[in-house]
């Protein structure tokens, strides 16, 4: 086993190959998360470094850290399916899904759980990045006029400044009888309503 | 008229705008977050006189951190996973921290500065050893070498990439290494130890290359004891089994001598065997016997005597290298309400380089483990500063006589939390540290007008976040209107309970608990329960609410209990009793009597119940319910589910009234060969359902939700498939889940999934459960929902029957009537692992409901429980649509605004608590790990208040302003009238 392992560690080294039998009772698996710079820098300020970042094996059953160039490695995994997911503050990655075969240690099996779309070497990427913030709109005078107070101010003018024309509009009869027909109802007009107003009628 | 009707509109407009999440700017206002590292093991300190002044800590929850000497801020941490066990840091080239974990076999290299880790490398061996990891100042290849041995094998590894430089086997089967050792100035190593526990060896490693110099063994009559004391780099003490025989062993050259010599000698009285505390001071070990610690110098040629004992508690601090070839300990001593710090040579007992007495807070308890730094002063004399950790974990530097600083880090642990109600205000008491005038109110509500009109300047905007922040309105230790106010009482491991104000997340008040001390006749107690005891309403409202904790001594099942009650207000320790009879489930009653003490049922090992309060009155009100109470027992070794009811007073026990004999009503057992048992859960006691009907818009229908609080949700796993993901295949694993009734112990629901496996997070509420699982044949995480409903109720529907009064709806409902049940499901895919589940709880449980999930990411996402409902389909109709029903997706969103956390992580989550605010709308939500988080959280938005920047000023101002324009206009027109009259 022992020179079989050697051998394949020197594969490893010269094609970056992902899994590896190890010296102990396990396999290897090696890989690197791959942050491209610029993405997620907008909207708000990113931690930006790798030294937070977490590599998670079945959901908890080891975590390991990334080495300043993005590399990571888990030691001693037995053969099977595993899952292996990043935890990054700010970026969305998808777990992924690495087969550790016995039989066949120098063999890749790696694939994105999210879109099932299968990678040649173990690189991870995150799918998109994260904001988790609302943006503020910035300042529009549209805001303002659809904005409740806007709408409310917009309402006045209308009763301002259309209103007398509409008033003035009217033939001055029909204007009168409309006033009479008012006061004898007793609805209270707006100015009746103020102190004083209601002394006039 | 119209200026109310606009007033009006304006004020339901404004209540509906949308607050989907957070703003960047609004983090802070009602969230908190307190970061914790835990109880710290081992520390090492970083005081070069560049740069900040650091301590790296390696702590019992897997932490690896650095603090500030200054303040005691993390400058960065690392949680490792939960079986990577710190052994041992220590600092290499002034840059690097180095660690080794999970039992010697990982070995990493951590940027001092910045914590980004530079190299990581795993070491094997051919069995399992003591770790022990030792910085040589060898250099082989320019390269320092750090030397580790693990599991039977001694390593050289190089500091600068991680790369092993040479190891040597010792493969002895009996061999048990104790300890590493390198002369001062010579580059060889001494790996010595014990094999087959009677003789000693002592191996000489070439430091350079491994090779093996020399190897000599020397038997001993006796047998050695665990630890060891090094007293010099060639002399070692050792106790043998009995504890009463001291042994000095020398290797000197290669030569062993071992030197006996009985405690009795030493010390007269010497009343049982003694303990060796393992140190490595030159010339000086300490031991312990009982209580009395001793501290013994050895003397030239194996001459030992004793220089002191110390009758009061003591911590021993490991030695510190001063220059000329000195060493200096420290030993701090509890002295009443003080503790003394002393730093002495260990050449020279009686000259202390420094004593100091500092006021200890007795709520800290005793010194565990004491870390010491020294520095230079200005006049060239020795200064220390000391790191002590105390017994409720929490972390304090010492310095010039006082507390430097100080951290709370018993909170990374805690085990159960409730909440408490602050006291009500009362008129003439003014509670809050600052009231604001009204001036000083409307010059807020200016500012904050300002910048709502983006007015204001950069420093405007300062104040005006710093007045968010700090509003005295927030942190009030009175009741609130909207209940946003409470206290968060929590137990922690250390046996310590906070009181956390959830304004502002500062502790209130702080205990620990006497009762869960560690004494003669309770060895290891430990902290189980934490529930509320008493919750004065109307009659006793002069009365502080209480808590009950609930306890054990020790870690198995049957160990005795205890009982504590703490005042909620101030933390005082009301009472506290020893139990006769162990604990091991606690069911809190629906019954209160009449000073609103919640009456409580704990279960022993021996399947008793036991009531409190022990009181005449409790025991009437549980006679009355005798026969409505039901509990049932979970044993997930077996696989067996069983229900018991109360049968009669106990038997054995005459005297004993508030003992009762319990009857078996019903198990289930589980086929051990083909199902384990791996989660159940309940629906919680205090949640409140609004509605027991769901409208069906669709078909005009009417289902009734089967609302039981006696239903049990377990998961069950084929045995091969429970433990870690990848073990198994798909075809040889299954998950099975049922929905039991605990009263009856029928079967509601069964159902597996086939080719999953756990772990399995679940949550139960109202008439459903949702449930996360790993699928294996698509390799994803997979969430369930089950929403069970009442078919005999199902004939309700007609309005008729109603009206005429033909219903049923009034008949008690009962789990011994039949159930007529059905249960609909539905699976969807979900990304991440899942740490802890919670659901949101209102007031009224009007408010729809959001699932909270703590992710593998420590983060905690919001998702509405719409995305769960098993009538989602690829095509809903347009009646469904307007429903609310969301057109089914293979997979559950993951939307980054509704991280509740939001660019924050929780490490370590372990638990979210949800907790109902009086305001409809909103639920606290309370997340624990090792950090802590709390925020409020409306499942469906503020519908029922007005949000945090609605501006009253702006309100108060624009209405004054119509008041006026009113009254300008209705002069103008009296005016005009006037004139037109005139005409």
């Amino acid at each position: 086993m022992a020179p079989i392992g050697r051998l394949f560690l020197l594969v490893l080294l010269s094609t970056a190959l992902t899994i590896s039998s190890g010296s102990g009772d396990g396999f290897s698996i090696n890989g690197r998360v791959k942050i491209p710079q610029g993405l997620g820098t907008k909207g708000f300020a990113l931690p930006g470094k790798t030294s937070n970042v977490k590599v998670i094996l079945n959901g908890g059953q080891i975590v390991t850290y990334l080495r300043p160039d993005g590399y990571f490695s888990f030691q001693n995994i037995p053969a099977g399916t595993h899952l292996i997911e990043v935890a990054a503050i700010g970026y969305f990655f998808s777990p992924v899904r690495v087969d550790v075969s016995a039989r066949n240690p120098g063999k890749v099996q790696a694939a994105l759980t999210e879109n099932r779309r299968g990678l040649s070497e173990l690189v991870l990427e995150p799918l998109r990045d994260e904001q988790y913030y609302e943006i503020r709109e910035p300042f529009s005078i549209m805001n303002v006029v659809k904005s409740p107070m806007g709408l409310m101010m917009g309402f006045m003018l209308v009763v301002v400044f259309l209103m007398p024309k509409l008033v003035e509009n009217m033939d001055p009869e029909e204007m009168r009888r409309a006033q009479e027909e008012m006061r004898s109802q007793g609805v209270p007009s707006l100015a009746s309503l103020l102190p004083g107003g209601g002394g006039r009628n | 008229m119209a200026i109310t009707y606009a007033v009006l509109l304006f004020l339901i407009f404004y209540s509906f705008q949308p607050t989907l999440s957070l703003y960047e700017d609004q983090v802070g206002l009602t969230d908190w977050h307190q970061q914790y590292i835990g109880k710290v093991k081992q520390a090492v300190f970083h005081t070069h006189k560049t740069g900040r002044k650091r301590v790296v800590v390696s702590t019992e929850d897997n932490v690896i951190a650095t603090l500030d000497l200054r303040h005691g801020e993390i400058f960065w941490r690392h949680v490792l996973g939960h079986n990577d066990v710190v052994d041992g840091i220590d600092i290499a080239l002034g840059k690097y921290v180095i660690t080794l974990s999970s039992e010697g076999r990982i070995l990493r290299a951590w940027n001092l500065p910045d914590g980004q880790m530079v190299w990581e490398s795993s070491l094997h061996g051919p069995k399992h050893s003591k770790s022990l990891l030792l910085m040589t100042n060898v250099i082989i290849e320019k390269d320092n070498v750090v030397v580790i041995f693990s599991n039977g094998r001694l390593h050289a590894v190089s500091c600068i990439d991680g790369e092993v430089l040479w190891n040597k086997d010792f493969e002895a089967e009996s061999l048990e290494v104790q300890k590493v050792i390198q002369p001062p100035g010579s580059n060889f190593v001494y790996v010595v130890g014990f094999a087959a526990s009677s003789q000693f060896e002592m191996y000489q490693i070439n430091a350079t290359n491994g090779e093996l110099l020399k190897h000599e063994s020397e038997a001993f009559s006796g047998r050695f004891s665990g630890e060891v004391s090094l007293v010099s780099s060639e002399t070692l003490v050792a106790l043998d089994s009995t504890g009463l025989i001291l042994l000095r062993i020398s290797f000197h050259e290669g030569k062993i001598s071992i030197q006996q010599t009985p405690i009795s000698d030493l010390v007269e009285d010497s009343p049982g065997p003694a303990v060796i505390i393992p140190s490595s001071i030159m010339g000086l070990f300490t031991i312990k016997i009982n209580a009395v610690t001793i501290f013994i110098r050895v003397i030239g040629k194996g001459k030992l005597e004793v220089v002191e004992k110390a009758n009061h508690e003591t911590a021993v601090g490991d030695a510190l290298s001063l220059s000329e070839g000195q060493q200096a300990f420290a030993l701090v001593q509890h002295a009443g309400r003080d503790i003394h710090l002393t730093v002495k040579l260990a050449h020279d007992w009686g000259g202390d380089l420094l004593k100091e007495s500092i006021k200890m807070d007795q709520q800290r308890g005793l010194v565990h483990k004491v870390f010491i730094n020294n520095y230079v002063r200005t006049d060239g004399s020795y200064g220390f500063r000391a790191l002590i950790v105390m017994e409720d974990h929490s972390l304090l530097l010492l310095q010039q006589g006082t507390i430097v600083w100080s951290r709370e880090d018993g909170l990374a642990s805690i085990i159960d939390v409730t909440t408490s109600e602050l006291p009500v205000e009362r008129a003439g008491v003014s509670v809050a540290k600052v009231e604001l005038n009204l001036f000083e109110w409307l010059k807020g509500h200016m500012l904050k007008l300002k910048g709502t009109l983006m007015l204001a300047t950069p420093e405007d905007i300062a104040a005006i976040q710093y007045m968010r922040l700090k509003s005295s309105e927030k942190s009030k230790m009175t009741r609130d209107h909207n209940g946003f106010r409470k206290l968060l009482i929590a137990l922690t491991r250390a046996g310590k309970l906070f009181a956390l104000h959830t304004g502002d997340g500062r502790i209130v008040w702080s205990r620990l608990l006497q009762s869960l001390h560690k004494s003669e006749a309770c060895q290891h107690p430990i902290g189980l329960n934490l529930s509320p005891w008493q919750v004065p309403h109307h009659h006793a409202l002069d009365e502080n609410p209480s808590v009950l904790v609930v306890g054990r001594c020790g870690p198995s099942s049957d160990a005795l209990g205890i009982l504590s009650f703490i005042d909620s207000y101030t933390g005082k320790e009301l009472s506290s009793s020893r139990l006769v009879h162990s604990v091991a489930q606690v069911i809190p009653l629906p019954y209160t009597d009449s000073t609103e003490q919640r009456l409580h049922l704990l279960i022993d090992a021996d399947k008793h119940a036991h009531l409190y309060p022990e009181t005449p009155e409790a025991i009437s009100i549980f006679r009355r319910e005798f026969s409505n109470i039901y509990w049932y027992s979970v044993e997930d070794e077996n696989g067996i589910i069983k229900g018991y009811a109360l049968k009669s007073k106990c038997n054995g026990n005459v005297d004993d009234k508030f003992c009762f004999d319990a009857r078996e009503l019903w198990s289930i057992v589980l086929p051990s060969e083909s199902e384990k048992i791996i989660a159940t859960v309940t629906r919680k006691m205090n949640e409140a359902v609004h509605t027991q009907a769901k409208l069906i818009a669709a078909d005009q229908d009417v289902m009734y939700k089967y609302v039981s609080r006696n239903l049990l949700f377990v998961a069950t796993v084929a045995p091969k498939a429970s433990g870690e993901i990848g073990s198994v295949t798909p075809e040889e694993s299954w998950l099975v889940v049922y929905l039991i009734d605990t009263v009856t112990g029928c079967v509601l629901h069964r159902m597996t999934h086939h080719g999953s496996q756990g772990p399995v997070e679940a949550v139960f509420s109202e008439n459903w459960v949702v449930y996360h699982y790993f699928n294996l044949r698509a390799h994803r995480y997979e969430m369930s929902v089950i929403e069970i409903y009442d078919q005999s109720r199902a004939d309700n529907k007609d309005v008729w029957k109603l009206v005429v009064g033909k219903h049923n709806l009034t008949s008690p409902i009962s789990s011994y009537s039949r159930s007529e049940v059905v249960t609909k499901s539905q699976s969807y895919f979900f990304t991440h692992s899942l740490k802890a589940i919670a659901v949101t709880s209102t007031a009224k449980g009007i408010t729809s409901k959001q699932l909270l999930m703590g992710t593998i990411g420590d983060q905690v996402l919001a998702l509405d429980k719409r995305f769960l409902d098993p009538r989602r389909s690829v095509n809903p109709t347009q009646a469904e649509r307007e429903e609310g029903i969301i057109p089914l997706t293979d997979s559950l969103p993951i939307i980054p605004q509704s991280y509740i956390t939001h660019n924050i992580r929780v490490e370590g989550l372990r638990g979210i608590i949800t907790v109902a605010a009086k305001l409809e709308s909103t639920t606290l939500v309370f997340a624990h790990g090792l950090d802590l988080f709390f925020t409020h959280f409306a499942p469906s938005r503020t519908y029922d208040s007005l949000t945090e920047d609605f501006s009253c000023a702006l309100l108060l101002i624009t209405i004054v302003a119509l008041v006026a324009a009113i009254f300008v206009t209705w002069l103008l027109s009296q005016r005009k009238e006037l004139q037109d009259k005139w005409r």
